[in-house]
């Protein structure tokens, strides 16, 4: 067996890259929760967003996690115009059709990206991209710790929201039980819409917790949204606390796969326990049978 | 005596299917008036036009001297127009305490806790079982929730779509006297119902549907005490 001094750092870094996924897959989860379908645009929502904070550093010189604060509620804002004005009206009351329409978003963005910026990517420099902290035994490294820290703020933030906020409950009831809520004046597209933004949302928080450490180029919002998809799977689709144990979960086997395994094969482990999951366990660890 | 609810020559369907074929119903303030029929006449399709689910083809709905037929959903629970609907559909992983309030999502907000304490003292199982989820609740628990939740929108007329479907007689006995109750509370109330000798009994006018229009229409008792009941309704 390995000596510890090697395996719980690489267990730390897992739970922290685990915690980033975890908070894209809980937007993923959210829209499927509430919308019944899977957002294919959540990638390209992950990948502007990443153009986004880049610019907001490079033109402005605003730090990523500053402009967290900003692009927050404007990718909110972005993803309840999105599904209120095109995708709903776009779906023609068939909630199946609004899959087909996120596709087709998420191929207008990510080549609307393509045009303007070309496959270059790109990084930006923070002075505390490589600063560690020393906890003895291991270094840990301080843009991953924020974005853990981080991440556990946005999940409590949204479950206040959803269980003390009258909006909060009419997400969770429409959910379930969509006629039922209509008849108490609950306006159901204006609660897609909400769900779609709060989403949208949890990838650019996402984004700007990424970007500290990792690139952005036309497609590396895809890499992150197929493991975050297999978390969901994992969790249960629609499940919220099983998106936050998933997501931990996947980032570190993720880890110790890169340590058996070597780097280039970091992801296979993901992607065994997905087939897994699909055949021992189809409704995932916290899903209700279908 | 005003005419609080007044559906003039209502036309409504789905698809290539026309179900309701001309309607004219009234319920005055106070009133408790019931619609009954037997299963496929367009009883919930009635409901669902009144609420602004499904809209009116034809004719022309007034609700409190205000035209509705073309209202959304929100804007008519917002003028006190209040449907409990068939099959509960309660929202079951929601606390009993949740789906209560839920009920004043878009009317009677500023009495959220009082109202709630009003539903609570009229069933106070709802107050013993107030943070269980309502998925849990059995179907007559889960049909007092739904009357509740639809007592917390403080409504000027409550429609009660078929409240005793699923109930064991006990419990549909219970019911009537509740319903009663919430009558005398104030409320009038739109009953529309396929239990005939009980919905007779609390009503003080009754209208037969049978096959997307009024067979007949009259006082209760004068209702309940007419042959041609029987055959209309029963088809004898």
């Amino acid at each position: 067996m390995l000596s510890p001094v090697i395996l719980i750092p690489v267990l730390l870094n897992g739970l922290m890259t685990g915690a980033v996924y975890a908070l894209i897959a809980l937007g993923l989860t959210l829209i499927y929760g509430v919308l019944h379908i899977i957002n294919f645009a959540h990638g390209a929502m992950l990948t502007a967003a990443m153009f986004a904070c880049y610019f907001a550093f490079k033109t402005l010189g605003i730090d990523p996690y500053l402009s967290l604060f900003v692009l927050a509620p404007v990718f909110f804002a972005l993803g309840y115009v999105l599904q209120r004005f095109v995708i709903g009206p776009a779906s023609h009351g068939e909630d199946r059709n609004m899959l087909l329409v996120t596709l087709g978003l998420a191929v207008v963005i990510e080549n609307a990206l393509l045009v303007n910026f070309r496959g270059d990517t790109r990084t930006i420099d923070v002075p505390y991209a490589f600063a560690t902290i020393n906890l003895g035994f291991t270094f840990l490294a301080v843009p991953r710790l924020v974005g853990f820290v981080a991440v556990f703020v946005v999940a409590i933030a949204l479950w206040l929201i959803m269980s003390l906020t009258d909006t909060g409950r009419a997400i969770r009831a429409v959910a379930k039980e969509k006629l039922g809520a209509q008849l108490q004046g609950i306006d159901v597209p204006h609660i897609y819409a909400v769900t779609f933004g709060l989403g949208t949302a949890c990838v650019a928080i996402a984004a700007c917790l990424l970007m500290p450490s990792y690139y952005v180029n036309p497609g590396a919002g895809n890499a992150f949204v197929l493991v975050a998809f297999t978390i969901v799977v994992l969790g249960g689709m629609g499940s919220v606390p099983g998106a936050l144990i998933g997501g931990l979960t996947i980032g570190v086997v993720e880890s110790l796969c890169s340590l058996f395994l070597g780097d280039s094969l970091g992801q296979v482990g993901i992607f065994l326990i997905f087939i897994a999951v699909l055949l021992v366990r189809p409704q995932g660890l916290f899903g209700a049978k279908a | 005596m005003s005419a609080l609810l007044a559906i003039e020559g209502l036309r409504a369907g789905y698809g290539e299917t026309e179900v309701l074929r001309g309607l004219d119903l009234v319920v005055n303030a106070g009133e408790i008036v019931t619609v009954l029929g037997s299963n496929g006449v367009g009883k919930s399709t009635l409901n669902r036009t009144l609420s602004g689910v499904l809209r009116a083809r034809a004719g022309a709905i007034r609700f409190d001297g205000a035209p509705i037929e073309r209202e959304s959903c929100a804007a008519i629970v917002a003028c006190g127009l209040i449907h409990v609907p068939e099959g509960r559909r309660v929202f079951p992983n929601l606390s009993v305490r949740e789906n209560l309030d839920l009920g004043s999502y878009a009317r009677g907000k500023p009495r959220r806790a009082q109202n709630r304490e009003r539903v609570f003292s009229i069933f106070p199982r709802l107050r013993e079982r107030a943070s269980q989820y309502a998925g849990t609740l059995s179907g007559g628990e889960q049909q007092m929730l739904a009357i509740g939740r639809g007592l917390m929108a403080e409504p000027k007329l409550l429609i009660l779509d078929e409240p005793s479907l699923g109930l064991s007689p006990l419990l549909v006995e219970e019911l009537f006297g509740l319903i009663k109750r919430i009558h005398a509370d104030g409320v009038s109330v739109l009953l529309v119902e396929q239990n005939v000798v009980q919905s007779l009994e609390v009503a003080d006018r009754a209208y037969i549907l049978a096959e997307g229009q009024f067979a007949m229409s009259g006082p209760a008792g004068q209702i309940a005490a007419d042959p041609e009941l029987k055959r209309t309704y029963l088809g004898l």
